[in-house]
């Protein structure tokens, strides 16, 4: 008996070892993104984001000491900082390249020309000379300093905040947002009525018709592209923000007949046949029990019509993005950001967490309902 | 107008690009557009039906008069059509008709007054070796990925089943379906980065790479082949937890009585998950695994903003959207849409068939 117990407590720190290692993996590259967005350009193409998170024992570029020179006693004094940031701690330093590492922080060492350098553990320094070193050129200290982890905010203010620079989200947020709510909006209301009919109502032909939704459900959108391009040029409204929300809500339709109708036939037959024999209309049944009741389900596909649309580039690309540069949405920015500035990580990374911060918002908080929706959709 | 842009350091592109714009509601104006169409399209909608039952109750078919039964019996005929008439219409326009069309686009030459060219733009295509690179890439995504992403979900799923913390473990796996395939695109972006040699490597695998004694760093997405399982990497990412979700539903469904009687046999965990769980959730895993290769036939975003087809990574779909947008061939296009909508449909009769064996 006690082998048993035993197998099983193994067994069972095998699986939270493996499933702890696979959330770790699960999350690693999103931190790395959102760590990195806030980190500076220097700081991400200086080291990797993981070094960031704790204090780093790094050998530094050489700096090139300078300042105000004071007269003291006979000697010509400088006096400085090396490091901006406050709590950088010097743990060796040096003059030359080929030994960086020669002092320890308050060592003095003697340089030519009757010059000295103490450089201390906080990375202050002190140089002194016989004669002004006006005009010349002064020694440069090669350090290998701990650096705890340091993190700004000024990506976020410069992408959301900076009208003037060119790479701003401020506008492709706002239209993101634009594109999004009419085209989560609309699909359901239509949805709603026809999954009834489809659920509750008795008409000939019903089994077709539920067939076609189930085929719609998988018919690639890039078969719609251009007949729905040329269709849209043709009754006048072109690429913009009309025809994305038409094209949502035609794209959207399939699913949400679908969820809804499934959701609605599950619901118990006796309340409908009750408001029937009281004399209620389909239209009052409809409108005043099976909307309220069917609530889950319409969040569930609001979600993913959300989700859909927010992330969605092939679309916008071809029904709303046209050549003014005023329309684009935030995944198209961050292509065309990936394009222009492919190595400016600070900038891509804060436009990419940006983009994505909204839909994990609701992801959080309206987990319940897209799990939901995910299995009503799916396991049939 | 002008000069305030100026002062602000506009580039001259950007003012270029600025000056058509007629006033400063330019950005509020789609605003207002939107929630005027949200009110039309929400309003119009309730109206329509509203406004269309009482015309059907009170004018053509009055419940009331002399042929009241039939009135009432003529009413409720024609009532689920007024329901299903929006849906379908637009259904129909924005998803039935573009099939017809697409298909009717491939048989035509856009450059040719839109003649009928018979099968020529496959041909075309189909002598084109991008093509050929298209389809055996998606060939191979369409083995790997839905494979991979059930697999890792069924696993996670099994994992977490009995795990105390398990519900936290399953919403951070289920998270990247959350994110847009571009962001995710940008995340793995950063996960292959590559710095010169000698440099501190920033990009995690080339760090690893060096670590475990690599000599040179790998720009990973420009080797050919192997660079198509970099990318294939982002959408197992974002599709496992979706298969971990739907199989984590299916191992609770499945009765307790039968795990019981396996472990009173004496069956060890891993006969109890290959030989009692798996079998009794195939139909789940089936489903998981179709729904997944149809979100592989259509991968785009991935492809477009990772290596945009470069260094052999082409789909089909990316294939279709550089035809249709850049070479502006809307033939050859249609053609390859076709071929997407071909390899979609063994799976669109077997749903259709399934839909309606469950109906009956």
């Amino acid at each position: 008996m006690q082998s048993i117990a035993a197998k099983r407590s193994a067994l069972s720190w095998v699986v939270n070892f493996s499933v702890i290692a696979i959330v770790l993996v699960w999350l690693f590259p999103t931190t790395g993104l959102f760590v990195s967005s806030f980190r500076t350009a220097d700081q991400i193409t200086s080291s990797g984001w993981w070094s960031s998170l704790t204090t780093q024992e790094k050998q530094n570029a050489p700096i090139r000491i300078g300042g105000e020179e004071t007269e003291a006693d006979g000697l010509f004094v400088i006096e400085g900082r090396l490091f901006e940031a406050e709590d950088v701690l010097v743990r060796a330093w040096g003059t030359s390249s080929r030994r960086p590492n020669e002092f320890a922080p308050g060592d003095t060492t003697e340089l030519t020309k009757d010059r000295t350098l103490t450089v201390q553990e906080d990375g202050s320094y002190r140089f002194t000379a016989a004669v002004s070193q006006e005009g010349e050129r002064l020694p440069r200290v090669f350090t290998s300093a701990s650096t705890p982890p340091e993190f700004t905010t000024d990506n976020y203010e410069t992408m959301l905040f900076d009208e003037g620079s060119s790479d701003s989200m401020g506008k492709a947020f706002m239209n993101t947002f634009i594109v999004t709510i009419p085209a989560t909006v609309i699909p359901i209301l239509f949805a709603a009525f026809a999954a009834y009919a489809l659920a509750w109502m008795q008409f000939p032909g019903r089994a077709i018709l539920i067939a076609a939704v189930v085929a719609l459900l998988v018919v690639p959108l890039q078969l719609a592209l251009i007949p729905l391009l040329k269709f849209h040029n043709q009754i006048g409204i072109g690429k913009g923000y009309l025809g994305i929300w038409f094209a949502h809500t035609g794209f959207g339709l399939p699913l949400a007949i679908y969820l809804l109708r499934n959701y609605m036939v599950s619901l118990p037959k006796d309340i409908i046949e009750n408001a029937r024999v009281d004399g209620a209309t389909d239209f009052q049944i409809f409108t005043r029990i099976i909307l309220p009741l069917s609530f889950p389900a319409l969040a569930s596909f609001a979600i993913f019509q959300f989700l859909w649309v927010w992330n969605d580039l092939l679309v916008a690309r071809v029904f709303l993005i046209d050549s003014s540069g005023q329309t684009t949405v935030m995944t198209n920015h961050i292509v065309e950001l990936l394009g222009t500035r492919g190595g400016n990580w600070e900038i891509l990374a804060t436009a990419a967490f940006v983009s994505i911060v909204v839909p994990l918002c609701v992801f959080f908080f309206m987990q319940k309902y897209l799990v939901r929706g995910l299995l009503a959709g799916s396991v049939k | 107008m002008r000069e305030s842009i100026a002062s602000r350091g506009y580039t001259t592109k950007q003012v270029i690009r600025d000056v058509p714009v007629s006033d400063s509601g330019e950005i509020m104006s789609p605003l207002i557009q939107g929630i005027l169409t949200i009110i039309i399209g929400v309003g119009g909608c309730v109206a329509y039906f509203y406004l269309s039952n009482l015309f059907l109750d009170k004018v053509l078919f009055p419940a009331r008069g002399a042929n009241i039964g039939r009135n009432i019996n003529r009413a409720n005929a024609i009532r689920p059509w007024l329901f299903l008439f929006p849906a379908f219409a637009a259904l129909s326009l924005y998803l039935a008709y573009p099939v017809v069309e697409t298909l009717r686009l491939s048989l035509q030459d856009r450059d040719q007054a839109n003649a009928f060219v018979g099968l020529a733009n496959y041909q075309q295509m189909l002598n084109e070796p991008k093509f050929w690179e298209a389809l055996k890439n998606n060939m191979l995504w369409l083995l790997v990925v839905p494979a991979a992403s059930t697999a890792l979900g069924l696993l996670i799923a099994q994992l977490t089943d009995r795990l105390s913390w398990g519900n936290i473990a399953k919403s951070i796996i289920f998270m990247p379906m959350a994110i847009s395939f571009v962001g995710a695109a940008v995340i793995w972006k950063l996960v292959y980065e590559a710095r010169p040699e000698g440099t501190e490597q920033i990009g995690v695998l080339n760090a690893i790479y060096i670590y475990f004694g690599g000599t040179e760093p790998n720009v990973w997405l420009t080797i050919p082949f192997w660079n198509n399982f970099f990318l294939m990497v982002v959408l197992i990412w974002i599709q496992t937890g979706f298969a971990m979700v739907i199989l984590s539903a299916a191992l609770r469904g499945i009765p307790e009585e039968t795990v019981e009687a396996a472990v009173v046999d004496g069956a060890n965990p891993f006969q109890i998950f290959f030989k009692i769980k798996v079998p009794q959730i195939t139909s789940t895993i089936v489903v998981v695994w179709t729904t997944i290769t149809i979100t592989v036939l259509k991968v785009f975003d991935i492809v477009f903003a990772m290596t945009n087809g470069q260094w052999e990574t082409q789909v089909l779909a990316n294939y279709m959207f550089d035809k249709l947008f850049r070479a502006n061939d809307w033939g050859v296009g249609s053609a390859a849409a076709m071929i997407i909508m071909l390899l979609v449909s063994p799976i669109l009769v077997w749903n259709v068939i399934n839909a309606r064996r469950e109906m009956r």
